[in-house]
């Protein structure tokens, strides 16, 4: 049996909007292995931001089990969570999310304030971060100075800190234009075929959804739609070449 | 995370917005210092009382007419008739314990001087009267005992009353008007310089006590007796023998209330210790007060920034701060910000304390620094910051992550 890192049983979700009740998962079962790279796609109020918080451990589902690595982190609390997020995710977001005016350093050193590693080895771990992506010589720059893809690899940085076992973005490419974008994708792949880290991207652009080696389409809270390898994808492969 | 690094992160948080934390410390500035320069010159005024009454020596006592009962109605105490210059000879006489008495009694009067007059204190005693309040002479002599017996009109000047009615001229041995009575200068008492308080020492004429019951007042009775013990270790021995003479000269039946009064030295300069003390709490309490508005003045900068910070804390949170984590930085930057503000403010109220001795009103109280409200300012400061740093920290804390990092 291969290794299993995410597991999805029926997971529901139901936020409470005023008097109503609005369903944003209707069950979703899943099941990503060590080392994949997962695109998850659909349409705005597909519940693929959800899904994505729930993987993430920022949010709990209102039923169901989510297993990560074998530990059934649906049932943690507050504080757990943070541990887990700390230990073995790491976020990239479409509007990077680094702390405004801090250095690239310090806001790749971030995640290591709430772990413990020695404040003495936090610059030279944050340090070999940034040359992962290719930034070392801006380490001391301020992040408003850099430019949308040098904030995104930043984020990047920040997110393999703690040598997560699972990468999750949300759209990272939404406010970079073409070439970063591929930029960028080319790192995450990197990542994942170099490191084995499981990368899971929600993303509504077909073409970057291609840099992933399984599909998911979300619709009205449910997976309807599971694509492999190439499936679909030779459109936008042409255009490429 | 330790507190050392969190300081760190607060420090570094609050150096971003120089100007807005500078002015929420201020707050704390204003209110440490005035708690501590309010105090010190509470201190200084009871520092001072306690020095005034030290110079005139504690084996002092005062006897004085007390309250009286009178067919069942208690009146208040002053204004009697009871004490009489006897009773002053026969303490001196009789009461082992005693070295000095002095019978007294004021008036006021216009006092004249070829074309110039002055209105002033007419202080009637006793001849031991300089040994007992520990007063000096500046030229000439006191009256002595043969002249309070026969009630001469002679006087002596405070040091006031000498330059308003003779300026630079000698004085000894002139003769000015007291109600149109003739009395010769003896002699010039020296400056005491600063007053008592509710009393002017230089600004007064004392003359025999004979003279001023017979030739001004016309009265029979004395208002107060001042009296010396042997030591100040007899003072209670000395108290508590006028107490018994007093009560068989004026046939006060036992179990009766006294017509009179006995009260040392001691006891006023508690009663009076405690006033300034009053005086220094309220004082403090009422820079506290600002101390206190300081305080909301934080609750209020850290509550704006928290708002302005949900997306920071988002962050945070997504990379694992537990809310825990989130509480202590907020607090630690609120604790900070009023440390810093309470250590700028020592200097300050320090400062301050130490230039008020120079501020004409407020040298007379002569400012001493405590350190007691320095550390009690510290500490309340410090209070201050994690009172009013707690709430906004928590509301930070309870934040959802997800909202946080969504928030615009």
């Amino acid at each position: 049996m291969s290794n299993t890192l995410i597991q999805l049983e029926n997971l529901t979700k139901v936020y409470q909007v005023g008097e109503t009740e609005v369903q944003a998962l209707r069950g979703v079962s899943y099941k990503v292995e060590a080392g994949e790279f997962l695109a998850i796609m659909g349409p705005s109020g597909s519940g693929k931001s959800t899904l994505m918080n729930i993987i993430g451990c920022l949010d709990r589902p209102t039923s169901g089990k989510y297993y990560l690595e074998g530990e059934e982190v649906s049932t943690f609390d507050k504080n757990r969570l943070a541990r887990i997020r700390n230990q073995k995710i790491g976020f990239v977001f479409q509007t990077f999310n680094l702390l405004p005016r801090t250095t690239a350093l310090e806001n790749v050193e971030l995640p290591l304030l709430y772990s413990d590693v020695h404040p003495k080895d936090r610059t030279e771990i944050a340090l070999r971060a940034l040359d992962t992506v290719g930034l070392k010589e801006r380490a001391y720059h301020k992040t408003n100075q850099l430019s949308g893809g040098e904030q995104q690899r930043i984020a990047i940085g920040r997110a393999l800190l703690n040598n997560p076992s699972l990468i999750l973005a949300d759209e990272p490419t939404g406010n970079l234009d073409t070439k970063t974008s591929a930029e960028i994708m080319s790192i995450f792949t990197r990542l994942n075929e170099e490191k084995k880290i499981t990368m899971v991207m929600v993303t509504h652009e077909p073409d970057i959804a291609c840099y992933a080696r399984k599909r998911i389409y979300i619709r009205d809270g449910k997976i309807i739609r599971e694509e492999l390898g190439r499936e679909g994808c030779e459109e936008h492969l042409k255009k490429e070449q | 995370m330790n507190i050392w690094r969190t300081t760190k992160v607060a420090l570094r948080a609050l150096s971003r917005n120089k100007m807005r934390t500078f002015l929420t410390a201020l707050g704390i500035i204003i209110g440490v210092g005035a708690v501590i320069s309010m105090v010190s010159i509470g201190e200084g005024a009871k520092r001072g009382v306690e020095e005034r009454f030290n110079a005139m020596g504690t084996n002092l006592l005062f006897v004085s007419p007390g309250s009286r009962s009178r067919g069942g109605v208690h009146t208040g105490s002053g204004g009697f008739i009871t004490l009489k210059p006897e009773d002053a000879e026969v303490i001196e006489r009789q009461c082992s314990a005693v070295k000095y008495t002095s019978p007294s009694v004021s008036t006021r009067a216009q006092v004249v001087y070829s074309n110039k007059n002055w209105n002033t204190s007419i202080q009637g005693t006793g001849a031991r009267y300089p040994e007992i309040r520990n007063w000096e002479i500046e030229v000439g002599t006191y009256f002595d005992e043969s002249q309070v017996k026969a009630g001469a009109k002679v006087c002596v000047l405070g040091s006031e009353v000498k330059k308003n009615l003779f300026e630079d001229e000698d004085a000894v041995g002139k003769v000015i008007r007291i109600k149109k009575i003739p009395f010769r200068v003896l002699g010039v008492l020296k400056s005491k310089g600063e007053s008592g308080g509710w009393f002017n020492r230089d600004d007064m004429i004392t003359i025999p006590y004979t003279s001023a019951m017979k030739r001004l007042m016309g009265v029979d009775y004395i208002s107060s007796i001042d009296i010396q013990a042997v030591s100040m270790a007899r003072t209670k021995e000395a108290q508590g023998q006028i107490e018994e003479l007093l009560r068989i000269r004026h046939k006060i039946a036992p179990g009766a209330e006294d017509d009179f009064q006995v009260r040392n030295m001691s006891e006023i300069a508690e009663g009076a210790a405690q006033a300034t003390g009053i005086m220094t709490i309220l004082l403090g309490s009422i820079a506290s007060i600002s101390l206190l508005v300081g305080g909301i003045g934080i609750m209020n900068i850290m509550l704006v920034s928290v708002t302005e910070r949900i997306r920071e804390i988002g962050i945070r949170m997504a990379v694992g701060a537990r809310e825990k984590d989130i509480l202590l930085q907020f607090l630690t930057e609120a604790v900070v910000l009023s440390v810093l503000g309470g250590l700028i403010g020592i200097f300050f109220g320090v400062g301050l304390s130490k230039v008020l001795k120079y501020i004409s009103i407020f040298s007379q109280f002569k400012t001493a620094v405590s350190i007691q409200a320095i550390v009690m300012a510290f500490a309340f400061s410090a209070s201050v910051g994690i009172f009013f740093g707690f709430y906004p920290a928590r509301k930070a804390s309870r934040l959802d992550p997800i909202e946080a990092l969504r928030y615009e």
